[in-house]
């Protein structure tokens, strides 16, 4: 089940710890992954460990004509991209009475108008192909919200509304298009949290535990394949119940 | 027809599945043949593709029959 041999896929944000965990996976799966991000080295490293069909695109996704070339260099390196995971996100947290205009834009241009972007750019392909998958990576807090996240919390909330909308155009050409929401997730982003916000977070988690990358990694998998041709437009929350949406 | 015209009815045809006899100067793609939004949209990629132009997304929106498809092909 799950068998991903023969496609290609594009995953942003791979030099984090999600995003690498999500392109191990659906290369042990047998995709030709192309691992985007800001930080060569660790792209380099991880492509590295994973050998063959493994390519490095570097991409700064607050660069727009970088990002408009990624689609191309992806195309250019793998043949196609049939299957686009939206991972990287960045956070510039702030309250909102001082939150600053370039706070708020920034993050809306690299978590929400970079993705946007990106699945344009794929999207020719895949009506040609008559196949896609877009997975694009949303989190809890846009769905609940979070103080001291507005700028955050709004660029989540909008990838979900973009990928529904963009879900109900494309669903007739064979394309799916869902967002995975996680909660906590053990990553170098949460290892920096103290140990009181950390025991503050685990009171709100009735699993009583953050999740593993993997466990993400898993949910994209299974998204990206085959047998969930049927899914689209969905948003799957994984966060050991810390929201039951 | 010109060549343009015969290549733009291929694509018309095969994109579409409609009869060659329905794709007339004045029939619209999405009144007369049955195409949807999405289908205008990959027609003009078709068009892009075979000819080898680009049709900005505000020209796109004026094709809307299959006489401004082969018209505006000529003229690019």
């Amino acid at each position: 089940m799950f068998d991903l041999t023969g496609k290609s896929a594009l995953i942003t944000g791979a030099s984090g710890g999600i995003g690498a965990e999500i392109a191990r996976v659906l290369h042990g799966a047998g995709a030709t992954v192309g691992l985007s991000g800001t930080r060569t080295d660790p792209l380099e490293a991880l492509a590295g460990e994973l050998g063959d069909r493994a390519h490095v695109l570097p991409c700064n996704l607050s660069d727009m004509e970088a990002v408009a070339e990624l689609p191309k260099q992806a195309i250019e390196a793998m043949g196609s991209v049939d299957i686009l995971v939206n991972n990287a996100g960045i956070t510039r947290d702030n309250l909102f009475m001082r939150m600053s205009d370039d706070e708020w834009q920034s993050v809306l241009d690299v978590n929400l108008t970079a993705t946007m972007k990106l699945c344009k750019g794929v999207m020719r392909g895949m009506m040609k192909a008559r196949w896609g998958r877009i997975v694009n990576i949303s989190s809890i807090v846009g769905a609940t919200g979070n103080p001291g996240q507005a700028n955050y919390a709004a660029s989540k909330a909008g990838m979900v509304a973009m990928s529904k909308s963009l879900a109900y155009e494309v669903a007739s050409r064979g394309i799916t298009v869902n967002a995975v929401a996680p909660g906590f997730i053990a990553t170098a982003m949460t290892d920096k949290l103290t140990d009181d916000q950390k025991s503050n977070i685990m009171g709100q988690i009735p699993a009583g535990r953050m999740g593993d990358a993997h466990e993400i990694a898993a949910a994209v998998l299974y998204l990206a394949s085959t047998e969930a041709g049927y899914v689209t437009g969905a948003t799957l929350h994984i966060n050991g119940g810390m929201a039951m949406l | 027809m010109s060549d343009v015209a015969a290549r733009v009815k291929k694509i018309v045809v095969e994109h579409l599945g409609v009869d060659e006899d329905k794709v007339t100067e004045g029939a619209s793609f999405i009144d007369d043949l049955g195409a949807d939004s999405l289908d205008t949209v990959e027609l003009v990629m078709a068009f892009e593709e075979e000819f080898g132009i680009e049709i900005p997304d505000d020209a796109a929106e004026t094709i809307q029959t299959f006489g401004d498809a082969v018209s505006f092909i000529e003229k690019a």
